[in-house]
């Protein structure tokens, strides 16, 4: 058997000339029946292939083949840009101001003092240093006598500590967070690596500078051949990490009595000399009290506080709104670096 | 204190180029803290000059008295001017700022007529020329001649700077210390107005008339120093300079004799108190107070002594507070003649505790508490001396000491040693230069240094205290910045992670943190109907405020005055949060142990000393009211309920690994109706749910609020968790609705459910509840979910499942299916 070349031709300009006209999806749907599908000329002439005479086969075979992958490929050409129209017409009208505010649930966020707490936490960290908590309500001998603060100290009057009742159990509001750094060097041995971030009481009265109750973070490093050195490149870590790259840090001769020698450090920031905290070399008594052999180990601890270091990093001129826990302080913080 | 640049120019010379920033810091660099630099009379212009007053014409008629005042100025004729203050009299000196002056402010002199007078001038209080804040009255001078420029007799030009000492160094509370610091600072030649010479000068005379002493509690002082002048003049005035010494010093000038005791302690650093000899009975005697219970001082306080009070006494009563503050009987007053001049080296820690006891801080205390030089005893008490005899024509009579001679220290440091603590190494001559600038003597080389330590830096003992030394001296800026590495093995605990994370997930869910003061009135206690551990506070001995004495034991109280605050500044939807320690005063507190500190106190000390510390939970609290879903323009948004607050707490202690139970509670401040209390392992760590109507109405919060709180420190930390298997075979569903008494929670029915569906039950919802089947009845609806890990499940078997379920429910809590009810 053969097949009429003449009637492919047909068929397929039938089927160009349909798949052409058709006006929308809907006719192209019965176009597809009639000249695409299992049921088209052009399928049926397929079909018919495996009843052509052998020498003829792969003659008309090619031309069937060509002629319907020029059908299919002419359908879905028209087969797309008919669904492109229709999808035109319909999604315009299904247009919506997109500006129109959306469901929200409450805006959160966390505490600038916990953010700061985090970031200086994760850079300590980051050193090799474990961050170190100790209680609130602490013993006297460790916020103080260890510290080399004796009973006459001026800071241990009723005006600058919190005490507890009853009184012989020697129980203040730490007022550092120093006694974290006793616990440290009793409990551990060196070397010691830590940052100890926490709450602390000095009965200050509440105004735009100070708090009674307040947030410190402090380092302690004790190891063998620590320096002066050593304590100044920590701080100038800490201030560059905090502060930003630009920032230049100083230290000034300074006392406390659980470091010698002492000093103050100062941060170059925006244009000015700003004083951040306290530090030294570890003095050597506080070592002996704590048992550290200040022959083989030697170290040093800085301490600052942290609402004065968010106040001069986030331009916050009103210690109230750190204390005062409006909401909207603390939601502009979001939960930090972001 | 405050000292001006003048009177430091004395004994170091100071280059005039150096401006008063670049003295200042001068003194910053080596340790020394500049308050303030008060630069007087730089925006002073004169003529200012010495009036006498001739005449005093008061006016009257005028809201207040005026004086219409004649004055002779060095000119041909008389000047009258308009005065408001009346301290003075014909013939006084007074300073004149004549037309032209400018003072201090952009205060312009000029004649005007006022009063209907031409005033053509004025006379001027120490505050409108700016040398003190004194203006109840004007200068009215001791000396100086009609017509001489006040400004050079006053003394007017000068820098004066406040500097705050530290406390280790007492010395440096004087011109002697402070200059010498700035010398050191600035590298330059010092000279020490301690004269040692002028100390021999007069000797230990065996006169019967001198008054003696005796040092009879060797603690509270190791010298002292007793001169005995007869013959005072005390109502010699105070010459002008050092009336303005003192005063540019911040201290009042009072009388001669109390004046050269303060000018010498200004000069010198050494505090003397001058006694009236002719009220000591027998002689003087360093003494505690013992049985003496009351002593009168200077400022007409009674106090009343401890026993360990340290006293200057004489044979019969006590005379003053020794190093502190002189007492009333033996006062130098007008009719004084004989004085017995007092220099003595204290015990600090006596005198700090005098101090203390009495809240007496003086300027002598300030002193000895911070160390004074103990060869200061006998220098200073003969520089007054002598003062007292040219200003005062005072004739000496003797002297008397008690105590022990002064022993030079010599120390050995190594010089290498201070080098590896400090990260820098030190020349030989630096360190030396440093010593020296400091007052020490160095004798040796190479490494190690033989430091003869002076007199007032007992400071000085072991090799950190030297290292401060060549460092500050030196300048900290020279010591290389390096940055040392830990430990292998830092990260945050699991307690630290979970406290983090906590935080975290609340703000993330629309929760802000809080962090409040954990002072609490009892007032807010009894509010909260806190009962058993939360009513046992502890006190605050000292608290801010009387009405906070006490330290929460729970975070509510905080939480709920910040969130009416809050919504009183028109936050109407709130969520906020704390995480923070709770004190409960659940322990008996003993006696505490305080070991010494020269050594680590042993090993049972110590665990007695952390015993000693009450435990402190952590919590994590909030409280949540308004819209947790906020209203807007496609309609009503969702408020915050009871349900929100336990699902809260329950996610809390979900993300902890833990699992719990839920139970209804009464405890306050919750509606007794609707609060959960959670456990975990049969305890309770978390109460959730809306608060008591009663503590919403007194607090004025809207109503329904609710709150939660979870103790983040009572949950375990879990272990290493197991992967869960994930089945891929299709899930099969099956709702089932069950009618059980109003009483039954879903909990229990929950429960009785999942024991009777089987090992084959995924998940089990309860997706709808309806309470008005009949009477004390509800109705719940639950989804079952249900899968096998190695075969498609055919509905009847999952149907067989659903009512094995129904069956255990039927049984444990009378449920019946709906419909069939």
């Amino acid at each position: 058997m053969s097949l009429d070349q003449n009637k492919i031709a047909e068929d397929l300009a039938l089927a160009l000339r349909a798949i052409e006209s058709a006006g929308d999806l809907e006719a192209l749907k019965q176009v597809k029946i009639d000249h695409v599908g299992d049921k088209s000329a052009l399928a049926k002439a397929n079909q018919s292939l495996a009843s052509v005479d052998l020498s003829l086969r792969a003659q008309f075979g090619k031309l069937v083949g060509a002629a319907r992958a020029q059908v299919n490929e002419v359908f879905e050409q028209k087969s797309a840009q008919l669904l492109a129209l229709r999808d035109a017409q319909v999604l315009l009208t299904e247009k919506v101001d997109v500006t129109l505010p959306g469901r929200r649930t409450l805006k959160g966020g966390l505490h600038p003092l916990t953010i700061l707490t985090n970031e200086i936490n994760d850079l300590f960290i980051g050193l090799g240093y474990k961050v170190a908590e100790g209680p609130e309500l602490e013993a006297e001998w460790l916020n103080f006598d260890a510290l080399n603060i004796p009973a006459d100290h001026p800071a241990r009057t009723m005006q600058d500590t919190f005490f507890i009742e009853p009184l012989d159990a020697k129980l203040v509001l730490r007022t550092h967070t120093s006694p974290v750094q006793i616990r440290t060097m009793l409990n551990e041995k060196p070397p010691i690596y830590v940052i100890c971030p926490g709450k602390t009481y000095r009965a200050d009265e509440l105004d735009a500078t100070h708090t009674p109750v307040f947030h410190q973070v402090e380092g302690l490093v004790i190891d063998e051949n620590i320096t002066m050195g050593d304590l100044k490149g920590t701080l100038d870590f800490f201030a560059k990490s905090i502060f930003g790259d630009q920032v230049k840090t100083r230290l000034r001769p300074s006392f406390f009595p659980f470091t010698e020698p002492s000093a103050e450090v100062d941060v170059f920031f925006n244009g000015r000399w700003i004083e951040w905290g306290g530090c030294g070399m570890v003095n050597l008594k506080v070592l002996d009290a704590c048992g550290v052999d200040s022959k083989k180990y030697s170290g040093f601890a800085f301490g600052m506080g942290l609402e004065r270091t968010l106040m001069v990093k986030h331009g916050i001129t009103d210690m109230h709104d750190i204390v005062e826990g409006d909401v909207r302080f603390s939601q502009s913080f979001g939960v930090g670096k972001r | 204190m405050k000292i001006p640049l003048s009177w430091i120019r004395e004994y170091v010379t100071i280059p005039a180029k150096l401006t008063a920033e670049q003295v200042a810091q001068a003194f910053v660099k080596v340790g020394f803290e500049v308050e303030s630099i008060d630069q007087q009379g730089q925006d002073l212009k004169g003529p200012l000059v010495v009036g006498k007053v001739l005449t005093i014409e008061e006016l009257s008629g005028h809201q207040k008295a005026i004086r219409f005042v004649g004055v002779d100025v060095g000119e041909k004729k008389i000047r009258y001017v308009i005065c408001g203050a009346r301290n003075f009299k014909v013939n006084d000196l007074v300073v004149v700022a004549l037309p032209g002056a400018v003072l201090p402010g952009e205060f312009k002199i000029s004649a005007r007529q006022t009063y209907d007078k031409l005033s053509d001038g004025m006379i001027c209080s120490a505050k409108e020329i700016g040398i003190s804040d004194e203006h109840a009255g004007i200068i009215v001078l001791p000396e100086g001649k009609v017509g001489e420029d006040a400004v050079a007799l006053l003394d007017v030009k000068d820098v004066i700077f406040d500097i705050s000492v530290n406390p280790d160094r007492g010395y440096a509370m004087s011109v002697r210390g402070l200059a010498r610091e700035l010398a050191a600072s600035l590298q330059l030649k010092y000279k020490d107005p301690a004269d040692s010479k002028l100390g021999k000068k007069f000797g230990k005379d065996k006169n019967p008339k001198a008054i003696s002493v005796k040092i009879e509690d060797k603690s509270g002082a190791d010298l002292i120093y007793i001169r005995t002048l007869d013959q005072v003049n005390v109502k010699k005035s105070t010459p002008l300079w050092m009336q303005r010494r003192i005063e540019k010093c911040g201290m009042r000038s009072i009388s001669l004799a109390v004046d050269i005791t303060n000018y010498v302690m200004l000069e010198l650093g050494q505090p003397l108190h001058a006694f009236d000899a002719q009220y000591i009975m027998g002689g003087l005697r360093v003494v505690r107070a013992g049985k003496f219970t009351k002593l009168t001082t200077l400022d007409k306080v009674d106090r009343k002594l401890e026993p360990d009070h340290l006293l200057i006494a004489d044979a019969k009563t006590p005379l003053a507070l020794a190093g502190t503050m002189g007492g009333l009987t033996s006062e130098v007053s007008a009719s004084t003649t004989k004085i017995a001049l007092e220099a003595a080296h204290f015990d600090p820690m006596s005198v700090a505790r005098n101090s203390r006891a009495h809240n007496l801080s003086s300027e002598a205390s300030r002193r000895i508490e911070r160390n004074t030089d103990p060869a200061l005893a006998e220098i200073a008490s003969a520089r007054a001396t002598q003062l007292l005899i040219d200003l005062a024509d005072a004739k000496y009579v003797g002297t008397s000491t008690a105590g022990s001679p002064i022993k030079n220290r010599k120390i050995k440091i190594s010089l290498t040693k201070i080098s590896r603590y400090l990260g820098y190494s030190y020349s030989l001559k630096q360190a030396k230069n440093a010593f020296e600038l400091i007052g020490c003597k160095v004798a040796g080389g190479a490494d190690l240094l033989t430091v003869e330590v002076p007199t007032w830096r007992a400071d000085l003992v072991n090799f950190a205290d030297f290292a401060e030394e060549i460092a500050r001296i030196n300048g900290y800026d020279q010591i290389p910045a390096t940055l040392p590495v830990g430990k292998a093995g830092a990260g945050l605990t699991a307690m630290q992670y979970r406290k983090r994370s906590v935080a975290i997930s609340l703000a993330n869910q629309g929760f802000t943190e809080v962090i409040n003061y954990p002072f609490v009135s009892q007032e807010m206690v009894d509010l909260l109907g806190f009962t058993g551990d939360r009513a046992k506070s502890f006190k605050i001995a000292n608290p801010m405020s009387e009405e906070f004495p006490l330290l929460r034991t729970h975070l509510l109280p905080g939480l709920l005055t910040t969130a009416v605050r809050n919504i009183g500044r028109g936050s109407k939807d709130l969520a906020i949060f704390e995480i923070g320690t709770v004190f409960r005063n659940t322990t008996q507190l003993g006696k505490a142990v305080t070991p010494g500190v020269d050594k680590r106190p042993s090993e049972k000390m110590i665990n007695d000393i952390y015993a000693g510390v009450p435990n402190q939970m952590l919590f994590v609290g909030a409280v949540v009211t308004g819209e947790k879903i906020l209203s807007n323009w496609q309609g009503a948004g969702s408020r915050f309920s009871w349900s929100d607050a336990i699902a809260q707490a329950q996610e809390i202690i979900e993300s902890t690994g833990n699992e719990y139970e839920v139970l209804s509670s009464e405890l306050a401040p919750w509606h007794p109706g609707r609060c959960a209390e959670i456990r975990v392992n049969g305890k309770p760590v978390a109460h959730a749910g809306e608060l008591h109507p009663r503590v919403i109405g007194a607090l004025n919060l809207p109503e329904r609020s609710c709150a939660f709180a979870v103790i983040l420190s009572e949950l375990p930390t879990a272990g290493i968790s197991k992967a869960p298997a994930i089945w891929s075979y299709p899930a099969v569903v099956q709702d089932v609705a069950l009618v059980v008494d109003a009483k039954t929670t879903a909990a229990a029915l929950t429960a009785a459910l999942k024991k009777g569906a089987g090992a084959l039950l995924e998940s089990i919802e309860l997706f709808d509840r309806y309470d008005q089947v009949a009477s004390n009845k509800v109705s719940l609806a639950f989804t079952l979910t249900f899968r096998a890990s190695d075969r498609t499940l055919t509905s009847d078997e999952v149907a067989r499942y659903r009512d094995e379920a129904v069956a255990q429910a039927s049984k444990e809590v009378g449920a019946v299916l709906r419909g069939n009810a």
